[in-house]
């Protein structure tokens, strides 16, 4: 399994609940309350930014959003008040829904090409999907630009979304390629003993097996294409997005609507996540006592 | 090509059939070779063209002629030779620093709390965590926790730790905390991906083989992490030394530690000298390249990433 690989696995894994075998029982052993504290103390330095940034957003804030001046809602309320942030919010939702969209599919179609079939130049594919990942984001970024101006290509949200699914396309591949390898043949071959036709086994049988990986591969992707900065930046001309404006914003103070934004969206996934995990646990445990 | 360590290998990937057949694997995978030869190799040749490139005779800033100008490459290497030291060397640091804070973490995610499948996810939902808000904000959060009124300024001060007249922010060890911290999760996530394939078993053995626990961890976990340690080290050096956001002067830096990729930021987005810009990010790559060469042959992991 590839490195990369690892990572996306694990962050899929972590996103949509992984099916694991249960394991024997460990003896536990002297240094497991230190590991645990620390890990603990680890965890802790994580989170910090995180609920700073949830806690500031409830900042009755005036100029700068720096210094704690009393609780207020009023920033949730009127999350457009600060000029801008909604447009550029727009922007990346519109811009991260397309790439996932376009990058999922034509992703998918190669993660199962790579795990089903053998075919000559397959390590030179192989090498083609995985170079972005291994490539620094100034460089993408960087030439990207450099192509566009000597095509004379005019920069917007276009150009933003074509970058965009350059560099999610390879994650998509190494989630679902993992997907596509753990499943069970047999179940296909059955679809094929009861006469499905090639069509009706694909539709029927793979892809809805394949739906836990896919699904993670597209979150994986929207994840990355609603945060990217850098690549962004070099592609995006005047549009705004999200991360863009944070990062204007930085130089003269950022307003605590940016902080609203970040932090629905941070709830609302990890609400998503932990119930995705714990119906899953719940699963798991009906499973065992039956 | 070393490169090829970050592909996967055949060995124990595809349990499920694999079938020759060129046509139906042609089809599914041309629309993404084709997009990632127009939107990845194409510029990648563009970005070495542009990097030769020469100024217009008579022309505007911004205006160039391709021409072989390899004196470019002289040019960033002699402006900018401390902005390149500076990203490997703050790359290098944080590497190493969130190898050591990560390590112990996916061990007692991993191996520790096997037993509790829930409080094992949720732990690894708490790794990710970071990944759900902007990675922008959270830097900027760090900034203020360590900015120069904080309490915890003033009591690094008070321990001597910091001169009276000195501050974090804006310091090398700023850019390094910050890159460490936007780079345990991507750290962590391998190395708990090849820790909880341990068999416990052979743990079990070494203490049956009356080693101490430091043996067991030296002579079994450790090698058999390898593969993690390689892919979190690579998953975690190479965006570090083309980041320019933590070095950046409105984010945890000040001009003095300005790194590789700020250089490249403001020669392309700012200067409009973008041969200078496509020299250094190609420097950026081909250093990345060989480092990383050297390092899978080094650590012997050609097959095993």
């Amino acid at each position: 399994m590839s490195g990369e690989g690892q990572a996306g696995v694990a962050i899929a894994d972590a996103i949509a609940a992984p099916q694991k075998p249960a394991s024997r029982r460990q003896r536990p052993r002297g240094g497991t309350w230190v590991l645990g504290v620390f890990s603990a103390i680890v965890l802790i330095y994580l989170l910090i930014p995180i609920v700073y940034t949830i806690v500031f957003s409830f900042n009755d804030y005036r100029r700068t959003n720096i210094v704690w001046r009393g609780f207020t809602l009023d920033n949730w309320l009127g999350v457009c008040n600060a000029q801008g942030v909604c447009q550029a919010f727009a922007n990346s939702i519109l811009i991260a829904v397309v790439s996932t969209v376009v990058a999922t599919a034509i992703g998918t179609a190669a993660a199962i090409a790579l795990a089903r079939y053998r075919f000559r130049a397959k390590s030179a594919v192989t090498l083609l999907i995985f170079l972005p990942m291994a490539t620094p984001e100034v460089v993408l970024g960087a030439g990207l630009a450099a192509q566009f101006l000597t095509a004379g290509v005019q920069k917007g949200i276009a150009t933003i979304i074509l970058a965009h699914v350059m560099f999610c396309v390879s994650f998509v591949i190494v989630t679902v390629r993992a997907r596509v390898a753990s499943l069970d043949p047999a179940m296909e071959e059955a679809g094929r003993d009861l006469y499905g036709s090639p069509a009706q086994v694909f539709f029927r049988i793979t892809l809805p097996l394949l739906a836990p990986g896919i699904a993670a591969a597209a979150l994986l992707s929207f994840a990355l294409s609603f945060d990217d900065f850098i690549i962004t930046s070099f592609n995006s001309g005047p549009v705004s997005t999200f991360p863009k404006f944070i990062y204007t914003a930085a130089a003269r103070g950022i307003p605590a609507e940016a902080n609203v934004i970040a932090s629905a969206i941070f709830l609302l996934a990890l609400a998503a996540v932990l119930i995705t995990q714990i119906g899953a646990a719940v699963r798991r445990k009906r499973v065992s006592t039956r | 090509m070393a490169i090829a360590a970050f592909a996967p290998t055949t060995a124990g990937a595809p349990q499920g059939e694999t079938k020759r057949g060129g046509r139906t694997a042609l089809f599914l995978l041309i629309p993404c070779i084709a997009y990632l030869a127009l939107f990845f190799l194409a510029p990648l040749i563009s970005l070495v063209l542009t990097s030769f490139q020469a100024p217009r005779l008579y022309g505007d800033i911004g205006q160039y002629d391709y021409a072989f100008r390899w004196e470019n490459y002289a040019d960033v290497i002699g402006e900018y030779w401390p902005q390149i030291l500076r990203s490997f060397g703050c790359a290098l640091a944080a590497t190493v620093i969130a190898l050591i804070i990560s390590y112990p973490l996916a061990y007692f995610i991993g191996v520790t709390m096997r037993r509790y499948s829930l409080a094992q996810s949720l732990l690894l939902v708490l790794v990710v965590a970071p990944f759900f808000i902007s990675f922008l904000l959270r830097t900027l959060a760090w900034k203020q926790i360590l900015s120069n009124e904080s309490p915890i300024v003033h009591a690094l001060q008070a321990v001597s730790l910091l001169g009276p007249g000195e501050y974090f922010i804006g310091s090398p060890a700023a850019v390094i905390f910050g890159l460490v911290y936007n780079f345990v999760p991507f750290m962590t996530l391998p190395l708990y991906a090849s820790l909880e394939r341990l068999d416990s078993r052979l743990l079990e053995a070494g203490s049956d083989l009356y080693a101490n626990a430091f043996t067991t961890f030296r002579t079994v976990t450790l090698p058999l992490s390898i593969p993690g340690i390689v892919s979190g080290t690579l998953l975690t050096f190479i965006p570090a030394a083309g980041d320019y956001i933590n070095a950046s002067r409105d984010f945890l830096g000040s001009p003095d530690t300005s790194m590789l990729g700020n250089a490249v930021e403001a020669n392309f987005l700012v200067l409009q000298n973008f041969p200078a810009a496509a020299a250094l990010s190609i420097i950026l790559m081909g250093a990345i390249l060989i480092l990383v060469a050297v390092y899978v042959r080094r650590s012997g992991t050609d097959e095993l990433v």
